[in-house]
């Protein structure tokens, strides 16, 4: 029987992007939504994004933001190792924390870390970094096929969908598997386009993969943006398409294809 | 040292092999830096090259485990005459880093290396080593005219497309500080570098380096009772492949009882923070990878 899903990637505050996408992904014939986590960070007033979230009953698991709210951390635990990186980390971190209401935190705990169900004959599995850590980069340039595989055998998978990085990319590994990181609908994918991304998945007797750009309201989300005072830099890139920052922990391809 | 593991240190498992390094050009370097941790030199043959025929069989090994990255340092990685093809095969299943001192990074091979590049749908990164902020301080330790040298390779990668990792050691004043790692990113930029890629190092108080400084004091060690994080190790999840066989980690290869095995297969056994470096990457922070 054919089947259409729709998965978006980090949120990162940006309510506007999200309705934007769930909207386009009925459109298109999705039959039921999904986000992979990270609601909050970079954009502003987090607590939009979960009126979205409802009202199109997007079934969400838990990013490390939302693990890290929960359990109220000082900081995101986003994985970054370079300072740089870390230190804009910080400041959107503290800025979704102080506007994060307790009841939503609270909330946070109650989302599953990972998401199983069948699509066609695939045995698909939802996690938000990978199904072992839930703030582990997949990059497509870092994130061979033989390990891939390897982590399809250990979790009893045949086709894994995650987030995390912000880039989406799609791989096909032997025997009929593949792996997909379907980018995020909250920030652009450092191509110099504002639009956003999100994947829709399609079982047709076979898997068809597509990513799918949205247009929204970007200059509404920078106003927004730096009404609330949030750094410039995260503006820059709602504008541009380019990431400002972040960018240290991109492996080399994906550095080479970047602006900054 | 050569103290055994045993009971009274903390022990870590492998969570998973995703990173294997090989000792690609043994001890051997054209360089004799004062503060290398495994001494190595022209004349130091403690470990050899590694052929491509032994890098294959790794390989081989690393495919059915699903390795996810691959990294290849020395000595010096380019004084092995079968570096290419062993990158080559390495890029058709892998990413790969090669840590070299930049000194045989012409023109010719930095093509060669944009070629396979270009070649594999994974990224190859190469890593180059300065020691501080100017020829004075880097040739105290790497010898005359070798700064100057670095950054003629430098610019000749970056020429060719590539964008290099410059791995800094702690040795560079204040580079450790925020500040001191903006204003490095801002030299690195001052000399054409308009994305830079930076890497600190910690410096491990072993080989040459405890020679020029000092060694570990009696202190400096790690017992049962510390709570160690094997995702935070690089003795977690990675293992070093050298002429002698499969070491822990990059650290201790000079270390007999280091070693865990001949296959890969044999090496995926926990393993006892004994040493002083456990002390260093444990306390710091240090992982060798980029």
């Amino acid at each position: 029987m054919d089947a259409r899903i729709a998965v978006f990637g980090g949120v990162y505050s940006n309510y506007l992007a999200l309705e934007q996408a769930c909207r386009d992904a009925l459109a298109r014939g999705a039959e039921a939504l999904f986000c992979l986590g990270d609601l909050g960070a970079f954009g502003p007033h987090p607590e939009r994004v979960f009126p979205v979230l409802e009202r199109f009953g997007v079934q969400t698991i838990m990013g490390n933001y939302e693990e890290s709210l929960w359990l109220r951390r000082s900081d995101c635990h986003c994985g970054y190792t370079d300072p740089k990186d870390n230190h804009f980390a910080q400041l959107s971190y503290e800025y979704t924390a102080l506007h994060t209401s307790d009841a939503a935190k609270d909330w946070m705990g109650t989302l599953s870390r990972s998401l199983r169900l069948d699509f066609g004959d695939r045995r698909l599995l939802m996690a938000h970094g990978s199904p072992r850590r839930i703030n582990e980069f997949l990059w497509h340039s870092t994130s061979p096929a033989p390990f891939l595989s390897r982590m399809l055998d250990d979790y009893t998978a045949d086709l894994l969908l995650v987030t995390h990085t912000g880039l989406h990319w799609h791989r096909s590994l032997p025997g009929g598997r593949d792996v997909v990181n379907v980018g995020a609908v909250g920030r652009p994918a450092n191509n110099g386009r504002v639009q956003v991304h999100y994947a829709l998945l399609t079982w047709c007797g076979e898997l068809r993969v597509e990513f799918i750009p949205v247009d929204y309201d970007h200059h509404l989300l920078a106003r927004e943006m730096r009404e609330e005072k949030i750094p410039l830099e995260f503006v820059e890139t709602i504008l541009t398409g380019w990431w400002t920052t972040c960018l240290e922990i991109l492996p080399a391809k994906e550095r080479a294809s970047s602006r900054h | 040292m050569s103290r055994c593991p045993g009971e009274g240190f903390p022990v870590v498992p492998l969570l998973a092999l995703d990173t294997l390094w090989f000792q690609v050009a043994g001890t051997l370097c054209n360089l004799r830096c004062t503060h290398c941790f495994i001494s190595c030199s022209p004349h130091n043959h403690s470990h050899v090259m590694l052929s491509l025929s032994t890098v294959r069989r790794y390989l081989r090994e690393a495919l059915a485990l699903g390795v996810k990255e691959y990294y290849f340092t020395g000595g010096e990685p380019f004084m092995n005459r079968e570096i290419f093809p062993i990158l080559e095969e390495t890029l058709l299943q892998g990413p790969a880093t090669v840590l070299t001192n930049g000194l045989f990074l012409d023109a010719r091979r930095c093509a060669r290396l944009r070629k396979l590049d270009d070649g594999s749908e994974y990224s190859l990164d190469l890593r180059i080593s300065l020691d501080g902020w100017g020829p004075d301080d880097h040739d105290a330790i790497r010898g005359p005219g070798t700064f100057e040298r670095a950054l003629d390779g430098i610019r000749r990668l970056w020429s060719a497309g590539l964008n290099p990792v410059i791995t800094v050691t702690e040795l560079a004043e204040g580079v450790a500080s925020q500040a001191g790692r903006e204003r490095f990113l801002l030299w690195m930029r001052s000399i054409g570098l308009s994305k830079p890629r930076l890497k600190t190092l910690s410096l491990f108080r072993m080989g040459a380096e405890e020679r020029r400084q000092r060694g570990y004091h009696s202190w400096e060690r790690l017992d049962g009772s510390v709570r160690v994080d094997p995702e935070g190790l690089q003795c977690g999840s990675g293992r070093m492949v050298t002429s002698q066989g499969v070491f822990v980690c990059p650290i201790l290869i000079d270390e007999p009882s280091a070693r865990m095995g001949e296959a890969l297969g044999e090496t995926l056994r926990p393993f006892s923070l004994a040493y002083p470096s456990c002390y260093t990457c444990h306390v710091q922070g240090v992982t060798c990878r980029t």
